[in-house]
């Protein structure tokens, strides 16, 4: 599998990554070639190994349920830009 | 053409942990904004979730409440969209494995019971809130739902009328209550409703093209939202119209759905396993423990109930509607040894006071012993119905227990036949006209006469007595 330019320009959208065509070009070449590694990889038989979530075989270390945080406002929002009535402010969205 | 519904629902359960699923922070609802909002919460840079067990063991409980399947492993995945309320700018949610999956619950419209099958339910954090209101053109973000924990209950298709799905989401609510996951207030959003809709000929096989109602947040709300968009949805294809996909929303103010977004306009969230967590491991040890604190789930008790109370399969779900209400039923019909008439009495006169009071059961100034004490009275003949609910609203007041207030009131039946044939001679004597009309074949007039009797009585008098002396008298 490779991708297109078009490919590029939408992935870069979805991420708010704004390119130009020269890079959108740079940029494919870079990704083709991490495809072409996968493709590789995907090329080894693996039938009847089960597919993993993680490289090791360790599992989620688990928290006790009880509230351990004190109320850090202050301290957070001293570097947002802009704040009003304890609430971060942002560009008005509307969807 | 007849046309044939097909509804799934998505139900985004709250947790009712203490701490969010993914931080310590507190999950209280109400808090000044912001406030319960960690440095994990509001995704500063460096920070690592660590999954809450409280969370897991409520997916566990719920799992096994529905018997479904318990991923043993089960991995935890980003979801990625922007959004100014989702700071990490993706949720961590499960897509692959989720913890619960293939489950069932039954049904019950009109008496006819049915099974709907549950795909999955997983485990995910919620998103914080956007507050649109002036702030100088610009908005407002409260993180402190930022990490909610939520179970998203995912069904099959498998509902045909927006009865059936408000049954199976009541049924739903009634189950993550019962069993504590969830406190289900569904003011403050705990239990939020998604509707998948489709209409299709009936006969035809495979399904038509649906649309999304999103956060339903009341079972009325729920049944106007489908009622809608099935009947827009039926006129668009009578009119030659199609179905496009699409995300809606409902208006309660005007009852209709409008379009959020259509499916080319639809997020593409480029799901992957988050690397910051590591799979899920469910013990044995730890699932038999959860399943052996399982209270006595709805399902079974209703059907207990049928059959060692006697009750109808629809008074048995209406009496398992909570935990609270059932107990309380089930404490008053063993106390009056008469269930029938105490299920009556608890559905009846002491829900529609509960109700009026705006009071929960567990707040019932009546208790469950002092009710079925009172269904004993009514049972041996010392109370009419009529004086049932006079003693009733004096247990209400608090006006002491039931013999007491019977005695202190005066609203014993009236059993000595003497005393009542002298007030029957007395109201004759009083209405010869009445008389006259019943002699001139006025059926009527006997009812008046009956009235006039129970009134002289204050009430007290047993009316098919009274029937029956006035019948005599009048021959």
């Amino acid at each position: 599998m490779s991708l297109s330019t078009d490919d590029i320009k939408r992935i870069a959208r979805l991420a708010r990554i704004e390119i130009d065509d020269a890079q959108a070009q740079a940029t494919q070449g870079q990704l083709n070639t991490i495809f072409g590694l996968i493709a590789a990889m995907q090329a080894v038989n693996t039938t009847g190994i089960a597919p993993m979530a993680h490289a090791q075989e360790v599992f989620q270390r688990l928290r006790e349920d009880a509230v351990t945080e004190a109320d850090r406002r202050d301290a957070f929002q001293a570097i947002a830009p802009a704040v009003e009535n304890g609430l971060y402010l942002v560009p008005r969205v509307i969807e | 053409m007849k046309w044939e519904t097909v509804i799934g629902l998505e139900v985004h359960t709250q947790l009712a942990t203490q701490s969010k699923i993914f931080s310590g922070s507190s999950t209280a609802f109400g808090a000044a904004p912001n406030t319960q909002a960690s440095a994990v919460d509001i995704a500063l840079p460096g920070v690592l979730p660590v999954l809450n067990r409280g969370a897991v063991e409520c997916a566990i409980r719920f799992g096994l409440a529905v018997g479904a399947t318990l991923n043993r492993v089960n991995v935890f995945d980003r979801k990625n969209y922007f959004y100014p309320d989702l700071p990490k700018g993706y949720q961590i949610s499960q897509l692959a494995k989720p913890i619960v999956e293939h489950g069932t619950l039954k049904i019950a419209v009109d008496d006819a019971e049915k099974t709907i099958r549950i795909t999955r339910a997983h485990l995910e954090e919620d998103a914080g809130k956007s507050l649109h209101e002036d702030f100088h053109g610009m908005t407002g973000i409260d993180l402190n739902r930022a990490g909610t924990p939520l179970l998203e209950i995912v069904s099959e298709p498998d509902m045909r009328s927006s009865a059936e799905a408000v049954a199976y989401a009541r049924a739903l609510h009634t189950l993550v209550s019962w069993i504590g996951i969830c406190d289900g207030n569904m003011q403050e959003g705990s239990f939020r409703v998604d509707a998948n809709v489709s209409v299709r000929p009936v006969g035809q096989k495979e399904f038509g093209t649906r649309r999304e109602i999103k956060n339903l947040n009341s079972f009325r709300f729920l049944q106007q939202a489908i009622d809608y968009e099935i009947r827009w949805q039926i006129e668009t294809l009578e009119d030659g119209g199609r179905i496009q996909q699409a995300t809606v929303l409902f208006d309660p103010d005007t009852g209709a759905t409008r379009m959020m977004r259509s499916k080319e306009e639809a997020h593409d969230y480029r799901y992957f396993p988050d690397p910051d967590l590591l799979p899920v491991k469910l013990d044995e040890s730890w699932i038999e423990a959860v399943r052996a604190a399982l209270p006595e789930l709805p399902a079974a008790m209703q059907a207990r109930f049928q059959k060692d109370y006697g009750v109808s399969a629809y008074d048995a779900t209406v009496l398992t509607g909570s935990r609270a209400l059932a107990a309380y039923f089930e404490a008053a019909a063993q106390k009056s040894g008469q269930p029938k008439l105490a299920a009556n009495w608890v559905m009846g006169e002491l829900s529609a006071a509960l109700n009026k009071a705006e009071l929960d059961i567990a707040a019932s100034p009546v208790s469950a012993a002092q009710l079925g004490a009172l269904v004993n009275r009514i049972q041996d003949g010392t109370l009419s119905g009529k004086l049932a609910k006079q003693v009733f609203e004096g247990l209400w007041e608090g006006a002491g227990e039931v013999d007491a207030i019977i005695e202190a009131r005066g609203l014993k039946q009236m059993s000595d036949s003497g005393e009542l044939e002298a007030i029957v001679d007395a109201v004759l004597a009083a209405n010869q006209k009445s008389v006259e009309e019943f002699r001139a074949g006025k059926d009527k007039a006997f009812n008046a006469l009956v009235g006039q009797v129970m009134k002289a009585s204050h009430g007290r008098a047993n009316p098919a007595q009274v029937n029956e002396l006035l019948k005599a008298k009048l021959q």
